[in-house]
């Protein structure tokens, strides 16, 4: 076969131009992307992940509007100094249902992807409201108008619908409810009704008494409850030390 | 020399340039400034105010925002359009069009940086827009897609110079990223909030794969159709090796796209992805110093020029910068030093140098080449290019260095033992450790911005002195045209 190729064709036709580079850059994307929704080791098999509550979504809304994955990972790797400081490295489980995920890409301030349970409502509160007063050598700014600003729950119901769209098993229907009791048992199966959202929040905002004050349902109540979840879904404990590393 | 440019200005549309030229550095300085601020912050917190709206989570993406999309953003929207009436030898086919591609971005800028500030994000780092905002810069994009496109079609010439190649591959990469990775579910049509399609790995892999290509399309293809314009022209001498830019460009197009993962070492991505990135992003290496030896030594035998001309040293400092930081990237990739890198400071410093050293640097030695060409004039002052050359090279250096040591301090303190195996240091520890770097950093960004705000000076006085050169000239005419 007598094929000159010349690379002047390419330098003097905007279109073969076009498409072959359209075809350069879209191999990698293709390739690196496409397989990680086909294969089924990308997400480790495990007991007791679930979706947030609508309480505790809520939060998310807030820990997302507020930035603070510029400074906050929620990504603990595999390393002796992270477990001891932060715990068992994360699994691709435990950030299944997060659209979008936080895994964040720097430490100005530490890893909270197991920050659930480790500090107190009360140390959280008087540390998002003045940070310095309890970790002296922090730069975290304050964030006193969480206290102060009622959380918006009109949207709940809509944020959960959304959410439901692109992949979260929030339950509408009884068919969907009756499945998420089977996955999930019925106390979670309940939180992930989305007619029942509204009751839900108010309930585990009064029972859970996040911000301390009882009288109404703050911003606070709703980070703190997300917080406070955060790295806890996974009882580490009924796993082998090795019963991950084939995922990964 | 006035009676050719005279009639360029209708040959070409150079309106728009100038609007995207001006533009550029008006956004330069207020990102740079928000940029000097939230440094600030991080060294001196007080500066949070106690209020919401310029809290460090907030403001943060009115940087990145503005110094990437709105100064970057324009003055490649500038230069595109100027090189591409350059060496096409014709104007633009629709001058609405153009003008929509400018309205549009500048609106963009705009909405995008309020949004932040009251709380509307997609927390996708680079692509915090939320989803009006980015069907607005779809709209805008697909516009400068046909504009471009067509424009070459139009072309004089039988090639397509390699600048526009480069360009070309930009445009339509970023159509690609910002499509993809910004599809999300909005939860009411009159709601600005959306969540993403995707969530957790995939989600990250979607997000990282946009944000690597945004640096190597957005801040790096694209700046390098603008070297490849703007370097041989200020040197008055052709590109050094026309095999070595084929080479380079096939393979760095090809290449980038497969790097993004190895911002997610050690992550519960799945190894084979972030090691496939590893792999590529060393490679990457060779494509990338391809391009800066092809800038560089279009130089030879002119080397003198930098010597005499402060603006031929922007240049070649930019591609110098440019060098080393691909250099320092595909080290970073390597799964080790990632370990200890990534999550610091090391990886802030490694952005700047790209950021700082090479788009900005090159960016300010191709507008102070374009501009007085646009006006028709001479720049109003060499002297004050001297000293915007040193403060930006004297603020990188203290940026770069500071970061580099707070990032490996961090890094080291953070997995350092004691004699018992336990954590030598507590987090707040490395915390108060970085303090002087932070403050250091920040008088290096405000090096930089005192350059940049002597170049917009420089500029307006350079303009204001084209235009009175041109009202002299104007009346000269028609006084001889009276006379005749």
């Amino acid at each position: 076969m007598n094929f000159n190729f010349k690379h002047e064709w390419i330098e003097t036709n905007i279109g073969l131009m076009a498409v072959l580079t359209m075809l350069a850059i879209s191999v990698g994307g293709l390739v690196e992307i496409a397989p990680l929704f086909f294969i089924d080791k990308t997400i480790e098999q495990v007991e007791g992940v679930r979706p947030y509550t609508p309480l505790e979504q809520r939060g998310r809304d807030i820990y997302q509007r507020e930035g603070c994955y510029a400074c906050h990972s929620q990504m603990i790797r595999p390393f002796r100094d992270e477990k001891l400081r932060y715990g068992h490295y994360s699994l691709a489980a435990e950030s299944q249902y997060d659209h979008p995920f936080q895994w964040g890409s720097k430490r100005t301030g530490p890893d909270l992807a197991r920050v659930g349970g480790k500090y107190s409502n009360e140390w959280h509160v008087q540390h998002m409201v003045a940070p310095r007063s309890m970790v002296p050598e922090s730069v975290m700014p304050n964030y006193p108008w969480l206290l102060s600003t009622p959380l918006d729950t009109s949207d709940t119901a809509a944020r959960m619908k959304a959410l439901r769209k692109v992949g979260v098993p929030y339950s509408l229907s009884q068919a969907e409810y009756d499945a998420n009791v089977t996955k999930f048992g019925e106390t979670v199966a309940r939180q992930l009704h989305i007619p029942d959202a509204q009751k839900n929040l108010i309930e585990q905002a009064h029972f859970g008494n996040y911000d301390g004050d009882r009288s109404g349902i703050s911003e606070m109540d709703a980070l703190i409850a997300y917080l406070q979840v955060l790295g806890t879904m996974v009882d580490f404990s009924k796993y082998s030390d090795d019963e991950f590393v084939k995922y990964r | 020399m006035a009676v050719t440019s005279y009639s360029g200005a209708e040959q070409y549309n150079f309106d728009i340039v100038k609007k995207f030229a001006v533009m550029s550095l008006v956004w330069a300085v207020v990102g740079m400034f928000v940029g000097v601020y939230i440094a600030s912050e991080l060294a001196w917190p007080f500066l949070n105010f106690d209020s919401p709206y310029f809290s460090f989570g907030r403001f943060r993406p009115v940087h990145t925002t503005t110094v990437i999309f709105g100064f970057g953003g324009s003055a490649l929207f500038a230069t595109s359009y100027y090189v591409v009436q350059r060496t096409c030898q014709t104007r633009l086919i629709s001058d609405g069009m153009a003008s929509f591609t400018f309205w549009g971005w500048m609106a963009v800028i705009v909405l995008a940086d309020i949004s932040y500030v009251l709380g509307h994000t997609q927390s996708r780092e680079y692509a915090e827009m939320e989803w009006p905002i980015d069907l607005l810069i779809e709209v805008v994009w697909v516009t400068y897609l046909m504009l471009f496109v067509g424009t070459i079609m139009r072309r004089k010439q039988p090639h397509i110079y390699v600048a526009n190649w480069f360009y070309l591959a930009f445009i339509l990469a970023t159509a690609l990223l910002h499509t993809f990775n910004n599809l999300a579910m909005p939860i009411d049509l009159f709601s600005m909030k959306s969540y993403s399609l995707f969530s957790g790995t995939q989600d990250a892999m979607t997000q990282w794969w946009y944000g690597h290509n945004a640096v190597g399309f957005f801040l790096t293809a694209a700046f390098l159709g603008m070297m490849y314009y703007f370097v041989p022209k200020q040197a008055g001498r052709p590109i050094y090796s026309y095999r070595l830019s084929i080479v380079h460009f096939w393979a760095l197009s090809f290449m980038y796209m497969w790097v993004g993962a190895h911002h997610l070492h050690w992550t519960a991505l799945p190894d084979w992805t972030s090691s496939l990135a590893a792999a590529f992003s060393i490679l990457l290496l060779m494509p990338s110093w391809g391009g800066m030896i092809n800038g560089i030594m279009t130089l030879s035998g002119a080397w003198d020029k930098l010597r005499t001309d402060p603006i031929m040293r922007f240049m070649i400092v930019a591609l110098s910068f440019y060098g080393m930081s691909t250099f320092e990237g595909p080290m970073m990739s390597l799964k080790e030093v990632n370990a200890l890198s990534h999550y610091t400071d090391w990886t802030v410093g490694h952005v700047h140098s790209g950021a700082l050293g090479w788009v900005a640097m090159i960016t300010f030695g191709s507008l102070y080449h374009m501009m007085p060409k646009l006006w028709d004039t001479k720049l109003y002052s060499q002297k004050l290019i001297e000293w915007h050359f040193w403060l930006a090279t004297i603020g990188i250096i203290l940026y770069i260095v500071a970061m580099w040591i707070s990032g490996i301090t961090q890094g080291l303190m953070w997995r350092t033992f004691d004699e018992f195996g336990n954590l030598k240091f507590s987090f707040a520890e490395s915390v108060a450790a970085m303090m002087p770097f932070y403050a250091m950093r920040a008088i290096g960004g405000m090096f930089f911005l005192t350059g940049t705000v002597l170049m917009t000076y420089n500029i307006f006085m350079t303009i204001r002195q084209g235009k009175r050169e041109n009202a002299i000239l104007e009346a000269k005419l028609t006084a001889k045209l009276a006379n005749a």
